[in-house]
């Protein structure tokens, strides 16, 4: 045990965090936290924008899951989208119980349950009727498939693009299974219409609100929680196994409990991601959980920055506003500009959103020792002018 | 000199106020909202529609636009783009309503997105068109639905084959709430027609106490080996007096429909008849495998009424003519769904004109009233129950990918609630 607790408490890597970043940190916390909801209550941010950011930070959270599996630990996980639908699901199981019978059949059970010839409610369904049970389950059911996939996965040394093509293969046949109406979970249709949320009506712009600031504060605590496990040795084992995972075996460290316990937490995360996301958005269904959703996130993580944490965050919020901007100003044309953003981000920066100011300091300083230079220069050329 | 900066101000404001009085003198607009896909999996259908509401709204601008209470509105389309994507659906609802503020919106596709949406229309009490055929066990008083319902198509195609003298019906569909609602409400239907059970084909599945809760054989998206299923109809065909009903969606009917000429049954031997492909899913399908094969729409392209082929002609010039970006103006063809579309769009201006507002509340009230638009499928009627009364063709697919009118069924009403009703008349 004391084993365990000295890879989580020594604090070894000194530069886990710069100044810039907290500072950049503690800006976007006050505003997003404090500022936007204020401004919403005072009716200068409409209700409609507020649930959008929402939206976009409950992305946040599922790019940060990506990245802390591809960016810090090197394994390119294109399931993510499942752990995000499952936290989805699991809330949304609970939220369908609260319509109680205000649904179209205005009977006690689910409608889609009804139209299906059921007329008692099936026994899975019961204990969701208590939201702690839907919360314990929303953190419990996707760190358990995590940790029987991951455990299967990483024992048998599958890594790179291997791990990737069974992420996406797990997600998938999710997906296929959750589109079947047998498995009583709404089939292609999924989860709508909810009413009631811990007795607020969830379409409330106060309720939105609410929800709102439980994402930013959520998003906030995860976001440090992260960085402070990089900044622990654990974080510097888990970047070993990055960069060199055979090293790292051979340097006795057992590399697979390491991408275990990532790839359980990175679940967790996403999951609790998709459980603030559904009442948000007010609707889940299984094409969620296709794997171009897993790709998207991995986008966002690209274009904001990989390996930084503030990055994916960046890049998830980025390139959904512009998507939901363009699909009403462009809707024609907002697909190629998507699509030439990615491909200018990949050729030109690599190093995502986040290593604009760094590239800009670089190449300033290169024109100063450029004009520097010439200066320097300047005196040579006119001796050589003299000379001929 | 004191500078009259004062004057020049007061001048400019009077200018500029002026000025927009003028134009929205000149210029009343009303914000209409399009809701489709125009991208991803749904793009290839729901584009068309995308089109056809912009013409629409051209042709009722050129006319001299909308007229309430002694002024004239011109239509001002917002386009935006669901993505095939059901949240990004919602989304974009909740914006045409909270932000853009439309008076009315055209839209959706599939029923997932219809529910996506359904929630942000009734809590916002917005109007949302809807044009295409679906399962009913839906009755919104902020949707109006233009579509097919159950009742409009799959009732009416056995009422044919049955007339034809087909005896056994064999149900088989895409996995989603559609066709497991139409084959219920098809299976109580047969029932009360005196088919018997055993002259359902493509298997039931009962609960704990033997109910039936669905009929039929069931595929997922994009499924293709159909190997098994068409050996299975093949045997069910034997007597030669069956026939297959189709609610098979999308791209899977190219396997579908390869396999079965390929296992040797034929439109003569065994007919189809496919409820998700129109006109222009022949676009993307194969036409010569579905030879003979029929469909089954409240409107056809063949059809020879001058209303018709006004339209047609009028809309194939608007597409020679259109500047949005992208649009497609080579081998288009009109459907079912696109008709609905432009009747639902003349249905809301004769609706707003009688009300005299564009306000939700008026315009549903003179809808529910039962007006009336002589459309290109043919006369179409509002009922109470927000749902048309239209008339139903069944058609006969030809090489081309048009079909050839066999029989019409004038005025049905649409019916939303179907499930049970056929029931009683089993006993």
């Amino acid at each position: 045990m004391s084993r365990v607790a000295a890879f989580f408490s020594a604090r070894r890597n000194p530069r886990s965090i710069s100044r810039g970043e907290l500072f950049a940190v503690g800006i976007l916390a006050v505003l997003v936290v404090l500022i936007l909801p204020f401004a919403n209550q005072q009716g200068w941010i409409s209700n409609f924008s507020i649930n959008l950011w929402g939206k976009y930070l409950c992305y946040a959270l599922l790019a940060i899951s990506v990245d802390l599996l591809w960016g810090y630990t090197g394994l390119l996980s294109l399931g993510q989208a499942l752990f995000f639908s499952l936290g989805g699901y699991m809330i949304g199981m609970h939220l369908m119980r609260r319509i109680g019978d205000l649904g179209q059949y205005h009977k006690p059970i689910p409608d889609f349950l009804v139209f299906l010839g059921w007329t008692d409610l099936p026994a899975f369904w019961r204990p969701f009727d208590s939201f702690p049970f839907a919360l314990a389950v929303m953190l419990v059911l996707p760190a358990l498939l995590a940790w029987i996939f991951g455990y299967l996965a990483f024992r048998s040394r599958i890594k790179g693009v291997y791990f990737s093509i069974l992420t996406q293969a797990l997600t998938y046949g999710a997906a296929l299974m959750f589109f079947r109406n047998d498995l009583l979970m709404g089939g292609n249709n999924g989860f709508t219409d909810f009413k009631f949320i811990l007795g607020f009506d969830v379409r409330d712009a106060t309720t939105q609100r609410g929800l709102f600031v439980v994402t930013a504060l959520t998003l906030l605590v995860v976001y440090l929680a992260c960085r402070w496990l990089n900044g622990t040795k654990f974080g510097l084992v888990q970047q070993a196994v990055r960069d060199g995972e055979n090293r790292a075996l051979f340097s006795g460290y057992a590399t697979a409990h390491f991408k275990l316990f990532v790839f359980i937490v990175s679940a967790i995360i996403a999951s609790i991601g998709g459980a603030l996301y559904v009442p948000q958005v007010g609707i889940i269904n299984p094409s969620e959980m296709t794997p171009e959703k897993s790709l998207e996130a991995v986008v966002w993580v690209a274009v904001g920055g990989r390996g930084t944490l503030l990055g994916p965050v960046i890049g998830a919020v980025a390139v959904n506003a512009l998507k939901s901007w363009a699909t009403r100003a462009i809707p024609d044309l907002w697909i190629l500009l998507m699509g030439g953003l990615f491909i200018v981000v990949v050729l030109f920066l690599p190093g995502g959103i986040v290593s604009v100011p760094a590239k800009c300091r670089a190449w300033f300083a290169a024109r100063r020792r450029q004009s520097t230079d010439a200066e320097a220069s300047a005196p040579a050329v006119a001796v050589a002018k003299t000379e001929s | 000199m004191r500078t009259p900066w004062k004057a020049l101000f007061a001048g400019t404001a009077f200018a500029i106020a002026g000025f927009a009085t003028t134009l929205s003198a000149a210029d009343k607009t009303v914000k209409v909202g399009v809701l489709h896909s125009l991208s991803g999996t749904m793009a290839i259908s729901e584009t068309s529609l995308r089109d056809v509401l912009l013409f629409t709204f051209d042709e009722i601008n050129a006319a001299g636009g909308i007229k309430v209470g002694g002024d004239t509105y011109k239509i001002e389309p917002v386009v935006v783009d669901g993505a095939s994507n059901w949240p990004l659906f919602a989304e974009k609802a909740k914006q045409l309503l909270e932000q853009d503020k439309v008076a009315v919106t055209f839209g959706c596709w599939t029923s997932v997105s219809r529910k996506s949406v359904l929630p942000v229309f009734e809590k916002n009490n917005g109007l949302l068109f809807y044009p295409v055929q679906y399962e009913g066990e839906e009755e919104s008083q902020n949707v109006f639905y233009t579509a097919e319902a159950v009742n409009q198509q799959a009732t009416p195609a056995v009422d044919y084959y049955l007339a034809e003298g087909k005896k056994k019906f064999y149900l088989l569909g895409s996995d989603y709430v559609y066709p497991q609602t139409t084959n219920l409400v098809l299976l109580e239907y047969l029932l009360s027609k005196g088919v018997p059970l055993e002259n359902i084909g493509g298997g039931f599945r009962k609960d704990g106490a033997g109910k039936i809760i669905s009929a039929g054989k069931y595929t997922p998206f994009g499924h293709t080996d159909y190997q098994q299923i068409v050996a299975e109809i093949k045997q069910f065909a034997a007597s030669g007096d069956a026939c297959v009903i189709s609610t098979l969606n999308g791209d899977t009917n190219v396997p579908f429909f390869k396999e079965y000429a390929a296992s040797g049954l034929t439109a003569e031997t065994c007919p189809v008849v496919s409820f998700s492909i129109s006109e222009d899913e022949f676009r993307g399908l194969p036409a010569d495998k579905l030879v003979g094969q029929l469909g089954c729409w409240t409107y056809f392209q063949s059809l020879n009424t001058p209303a018709n082929k006004k339209f047609v002609g009028a809309f194939k010039k608007w597409l020679s003519t259109s500047t949005v970006p992208g649009i497609v103006k080579d081998g288009r063809v009109t459907c079912s769904p696109m008709v609905l579309s432009y009747d639902g769009v003349y249905l809301w201006k004769e609706a707003v004109e009688k009300a005299g507002t564009f306000a939700v509340d008026g315009v549903r009230t003179s809808l529910k009233s039962g007006l009336s638009f002589a459309g290109p499928g043919g006369t179409v009627t509002t009922q109470p129950n927000m749902h048309l009364t239209k008339n139903v063709y069944i058609g006969e697919t030809k090489a081309d990918g048009q079909f050839k009118i066999l029989k019409s069924f004038e005025g049905v009403y649409g019916e939303p609630w179907l499930k049970g009703k056929f029931k009683a008349a089993a006993k």
